[in-house]
């Protein structure tokens, strides 16, 4: 594994805030005093009205933006140095496959621009496949794909170079229900097998509690984090949706939501597509 | 494995995406259309005794196609050359002005309002300014022409296609650490592609049209446009349909070699995208 010696986090973020437009008409205050400490390894989940910059925050973590207070390391280096040194792997909402190259040149494009060779890139791509079971649809173009299968192209791609931290924003959102637990079901597997550090954006507490670590709640205006819940379900299978231990923790989870000094998780006025 | 979990076990689809079963059978519909339009065409005229002036008959345009067949094959040359070497031209600098303006944002405010303004205004009524500029003997005037008429839509659509982008996929390629350059070589060029060829269309047969109508005003003789003029002025209407006639070849093949080009370079569009 690439990750980072055990002494040192995954993610250390110490009381970051981030203002939209600061001083103009339109200002956002989206994060204010968010500390947040992820070691290497772990699973985590943010969750949230929308709005809360839930997503602000991964994308923080991820230097696609530059927060305007606070410090945040990423395996004791600067964000953009981890980026630079390919410590990432991103996936979104949108699949955001690439038309004109085939599923497996999709996956292998990371790869290109760090310079591997092809036979590399081919051995490494068809791995990917059967860790995300496509093994047989490397030749086809993304749009023959369902969205189910382009998602999980989606984090092959995102898993290509073996980055230590998997940055996620809701990828399973746009599908449907039983596709998103055979989704939620192969990231565990996948992660269980590459022990990537995973930060998860998500809307949905069972999903959340399903998958994670931690669960780290968020309460909108000002964006902060409210609770962070440690989900002890142990090794996840079948079952895991069906045990006692995962209902209470959803209620926890459920409860921290509510308890938040913002509405509810779906009271939120703001208009955020995400 | 018809179960349920179908979405996971279906079969492969083809492998070659460019298999659009539409491709074959689509000419046929048009041609039997086409004949019968034709046949229909002759019958009426003949039926209804209309005079040659107004419409003549396919078989007299024919006739006269294959008497005046040397001159209207060289004025052929003439303006395919002149709508071909404009064509080039334009799209060259269309394509120019669509990079500089994904490169400097300040560029797409400026020329896209002066782009538009270049589109409203009826370009070939610069041919006799053109003319006056580079000499009506030259090919020059007519081929500015029709690189003014063809820039518009190729700048415009190929800057589209250029910026118009997935905001996922640029994120995606600085998560990769990589610079503008690359993203414009994995992102925008290849995003762009299917912009550029459909605009390609309609500069195609643009081209044509603008070469042609600038004949019209003057220049060199033995040109389509000419031919035309000239046909129509002595009434041999025949033969300036046969002048017409050519004119819709040239414009037909001009667009058939850019579809050509079009599946050549873009295997993955998707076949129910097709514009
Ligand atoms: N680029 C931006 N410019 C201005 N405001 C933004 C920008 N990105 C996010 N915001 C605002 O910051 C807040 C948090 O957004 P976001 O992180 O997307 O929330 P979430 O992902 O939790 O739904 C929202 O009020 C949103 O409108
Ligand atoms: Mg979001």
């Amino acid at each position: 594994m690439t990750t980072a010696d055990t002494t040192t986090p995954a993610i250390e973020i110490q009381g970051v805030g981030m203002v939209f437009n600061g001083g103009r008409p339109n200002e956002v205050t989206a994060l204010t005093d968010i500390d947040l400490t992820v070691q290497a390894g772990e699973f985590i989940s943010l969750i949230g009205p929308s709005g809360c910059g839930k997503s602000t925050l991964m994308r923080i973590v991820g230097d696609l933006e530059t927060p305007t207070s606070g410090a945040v390391r990423v395996n004791g280096k600067d964000p953009r140095q981890a980026r630079l040194d390919h410590d990432y792997g991103m996936a979104f909402q949108q699949a955001g496959l690439f038309d004109w190259r085939t599923v497996s040149a999709n996956i292998e494009l990371p790869l290109e621009l760090m310079k591997w060779n092809k036979a590399r890139r081919q051995t490494r791509s068809s791995e990917l496949l059967d860790l995300v079971h496509l093994a047989d649809f490397g030749a086809m173009r993304p749009w023959e794909l369902s969205g189910g299968m382009q998602q999980r192209v989606a984090i092959a791609r995102a898993l290509a170079a073996s980055p230590g931290l998997l940055l996620m924003d809701e990828p399973f959102g746009a599908l449907d229900e039983m596709t998103r637990e055979r989704m939620q079901g192969e990231l565990v597997r996948i992660c269980a097998e590459t022990g990537a550090t995973v930060i998860f954006v998500t809307h949905s507490i069972p999903e959340a509690v399903y998958l994670s670590d931690r669960v780290v709640v968020m309460s909108a205006r000002p964006g902060q984090i409210t609770d962070v819940i440690p989900v002890a379900l142990g090794e996840r299978n079948e079952d895991t949706r069906e045990d006692p231990t995962f209902f209470a923790s959803i209620t926890t989870v459920r409860e921290a939501l509510r308890g938040a000094p913002a509405p509810a998780v779906t009271g939120s006025n703001s208009v955020d597509i995400s | 494995m018809s179960t349920v979990e179908a979405p996971q076990t279906q079969a492969p689809k083809p492998k070659t995406p460019s298999t659009n079963p539409g491709r074959g059978r689509s000419l046929i519909p048009p041609l039997i259309v086409g004949v019968v339009a034709v046949v229909a065409w002759e019958v009426l005229v003949r039926v209804f005794n209309i005079q040659k002036f107004l419409i003549p008959r396919p078989s007299s345009i024919i006739a006269a196609l294959s008497t005046s067949w040397a001159d209207i094959l060289e004025g052929t040359k003439r303006t395919g050359y002149v709508a071909v070497s404009g064509l080039i031209v334009g799209v060259i600098i269309a394509v120019a002005l669509a990079l500089l303006c994904t490169r400097f944002h300040f560029m797409a405010d400026a020329l896209t309002p002066m782009a538009a303004a270049l589109a409203a205004t009826p370009i070939v009524a610069l041919a006799p300014i053109y003319f006056k500029w580079f000499g009506a003997t030259d090919a020059t005037a007519k081929q500015c022409v029709v690189v003014s008429v063809v820039i518009f839509p190729v700048f415009i659509n190929t800057a589209r296609g250029l910026l118009e982008v997935q905001n996922v996929q640029i994120e995606l390629m600085h998560t990769y650490g990589v610079g503008d350059w690359a993203i414009l070589r994995e992102v925008r060029l290849p995003n762009a592609l299917p912009f550029f060829f459909t605009s390609l269309k309609v500069a195609s047969s643009l081209a044509v049209i603008a070469a042609i109508v600038a004949e019209y005003f003057g220049g060199q003789q033995g040109t389509l446009g000419s031919i035309i003029t000239q046909s129509a002025g002595l009434s041999r209407y025949d033969r300036a349909w046969a002048a017409v006639l050519m004119a819709a070849l040239l414009g037909i093949v001009l667009y058939a070699i850019v579809v050509v080009l079009e599946r050549t370079f873009i295997p993955w569009e998707r076949a129910d995208a097709r514009r």
